[in-house]
């Protein structure tokens, strides 16, 4: 009864009430968005506003130099009929990720599986072992002496002492074997964050539910695995697709160190390659925006897939 | 016919007993066959090597005398343990006009700058969007997992416009400066969100109660959440660092005195087989450094990582 002004007044002030309760809430958590201020810049500056720009200048011609112009799909229309280089990258940024990708993924969860039986001390140096090569710098280097052309590069040196060929092997010249080693040296140092979550993962999960389990009549271990471990570990399964999702399809650094910019015959090209050809050698900006919102879409694309994909693990 | 009789008990017997064995220990754990137990470790062993190898050779290879660098067939281990390599490369770097400890510094201070910048920014933002509810955290959180899955090669070439831009307001310099490498760093996505996912374990309780003492927001969060979350952010000086150490200043930075240690390495291995020894020496020296805070830091990372799952 009383109450029933009052319900009047803040009717008609709707809005001005609704204001002030945006004020009130900003008060009350104004530290929140203070702490968050530095990062949140940074973050929109560097991240969020990089997208957005680089969705707009791929319909655009811009060359630094001119205001750039409107040229609507023109671009996309280029990459996808007219640049034959732009197909060969797709194309081997595909075969790249199709294998690296589930490869270091399946590698990365079996091997924390098998390292996670082991005595502490020991699967303390496995995990060294197998996640150093990610975080090693520049180590990669290494591979090119492996693949020397001459007859003193190892895996040259090696074969010739087997018998199996009589003179050195172009490896980085010959476009047949450049993508098959590019595999090899992406997988070599492939096993990164992802593989450390599954680690901490298999660690977390509650050995009461492998009794249980055994109870209810699971027999042999790759049971256990797929009823037990995997739903359990889920969340670390779907973050560790992220990350090498992100990653396999990303390739660049390896390929420019190896085969060089461009590689012979565009054999170790990938789409990033490529749009690091257009977007720091030619400076054709429109260009490599659109080259890079159909890698972002790529990727985002395929993350969500795989994301969904992975819900279903265990049900 | 006697013989045989002897024979096949005794061979029935350690059949058996391996039978046995193994029937013991399916009571024990889940069956197991001796395939097993063996597949697994030579598994194990055989991606070992693959895994570790190059990493033995190429820093073993910084302590061999030249004419065992080049010794055929190779060996992994040095015979005669030298320095030499070393003192080349200072010789080497030290006779160019941007002396070898300017590159060793500028890769130390974006390396320092850089993970500091992060794990404090990074954490700051991380104890709102883990602790409290308030407008637009779920939009927030959401843009920064989503933000996790496409690599920053995307954002490449609009970041180096924006630079370039903001390069106009006097007293900001973006291109051809440390900063360039630094700031972006400040705000990567990964460390946020390990961060944000550890601090959701620290106790809401603890927290009130801070409060009830009277201890405002950034009390709590500096003297209570941050000491606890020191694995997490250990974890995040080992992402940051390794990401850092190994930049080599790309299209941002090209002042010769600016460059970055892995830029040198690069010039130092792209001169070819005469310098084999200097750029084994720099090998050495990029891949200890990350590796060495690993292993001090390892079981601190697993403790975070095993809060890094996405729901």
């Amino acid at each position: 009864m009383t109450d029933n002004p009052h319900v009047q007044t803040n009717k008609r002030d709707k809005p001005l009430s609704r204001m002030a309760r945006f004020k009130i809430s900003l008060k009350k958590n104004r530290p929140y968005y203070v702490l968050m201020a530095p990062y949140l810049f940074l973050f929109f500056l560097f991240t969020i506003l990089p997208v957005l720009i680089s969705l707009v200048l791929s319909f655009t011609f811009f060359d630094l130099l001119q205001a750039p112009r409107f040229i609507g799909i023109q671009n996309y229309v280029n990459l996808f009929l007219h640049d034959e280089i732009f197909i060969i990258a797709v194309r081997n940024t595909l075969i790249l990720a199709l294998v690296t990708g589930p490869l270091s993924y399946m590698l990365a969860f079996l091997f924390a599986w098998l390292i996670n039986e082991l005595k502490p001390k020991l699967r303390w140096f496995m995990v060294l072992i197998f996640y150093a090569p990610s975080i090693s710098g520049n180590a990669y280097f290494l591979w090119r002496l492996i693949f020397a052309s001459d007859m003193y590069g190892y895996a040259n040196s090696i074969l010739i002492r087997l018998g199996f060929i009589n003179e050195p092997i172009l490896w980085l010249e010959n476009p047949n074997y450049i993508l098959p080693i590019l595999i090899l040296v992406q997988l070599w140092l492939s096993l990164g964050v992802s593989f450390l979550a599954f680690i901490a993962g298999l660690q977390i999960v509650n050995p009461e539910l492998y009794e249980a389990g055994a109870v209810d009549g699971i027999r042999n271990r790759w049971q256990e695995l797929w009823f037990i471990t995997l739903p359990q570990m889920k969340p670390m399964l779907m973050f560790g697709a992220v990350m090498q999702i992100t990653q396999a399809l990303g390739v660049a650094v390896v390929p420019i160190a190896i085969a060089g910019l461009p590689s012979v015959e565009y054999a170790g090209h990938t789409i990033v390659t490529h749009l690091m050809d257009y977007g720091t050698i030619r400076f054709e900006m429109g260009y490599a925006s659109a080259i890079a919102t159909i890698l972002f879409v790529l990727m985002l694309g395929t993350n969500m897939i795989v994301q969904k994909l992975l819900r279903r693990v265990g049900t | 016919m006697a013989l045989p009789n002897v024979e096949t008990p005794k061979k029935e017997s350690l059949l058996r007993r391996i039978k046995r064995y193994y029937r013991v220990r399916r009571k024990k754990r889940m069956n197991r066959t001796l395939m097993g137990d063996i597949g697994p470790f030579l598994l194990l062993i055989v991606f070992g090597l693959f895994s570790a190898y190059p990493l033995v050779f190429t820093f073993a290879n910084a302590f061999k005398p030249l004419d065992e660098i080049f010794m055929f067939p190779p060996r992994l281990f040095p015979r005669n343990w030298t320095m030499d390599n070393f003192g080349d490369l200072f010789n080497l770097i030290g006779d160019s006009w941007v002396p070898f400890s300017r590159y060793l510094f500028n890769t130390v201070f974006i390396t320092v700058a850089g993970t500091a910048g992060h794990v404090l920014f990074a954490s700051m933002a991380a104890y709102p969007l883990a602790k409290h509810n308030f407008p637009g955290k779920t939009l927030l959180f959401t843009l920064i997992v989503y933000s996790l899955m496409f690599a920053p090669q995307v954002t490449l070439i609009p970041n180096y416009m924006i630079m370039s831009f903001l390069g106009n307001i006097p007293g900001v310099k973006f291109i051809d400066s440390h900063s360039a490498i630094i700031l972006p760093a400040f705000a990567f996505p990964l460390g946020l969100y390990l961060m944000k996912n550890f601090m959701q374990t620290v106790p809401t309780t603890l927290l009130e109660a801070a409060r009830i003492d009277g201890a405002g927001e950034y009390r709590i969060f500096w003297q209570i959440v941050m000491p606890l979350v020191k694995p997490a952010w250990l974890t995040l000086i080992i992402l940051l660092f390794q990401q850092l150490w190994t930049t080599d200043g790309g299209t941002f930075i090209y002042t010769e005195h600016l460059k970055p240690l892995s830029y040198a390495l690069g010039q130092v291995v792209a001169a070819g087989i005469a310098r084999t020894g200097s750029a084994a020496a720099v090998a050495a020296i990029m891949l200890i450094v990350p590796v060495t805070i690993f292993i001090i830091n390892q079981s601190r990372m697993i403790q975070t990582m095993s809060h890094s799952g996405m729901k």
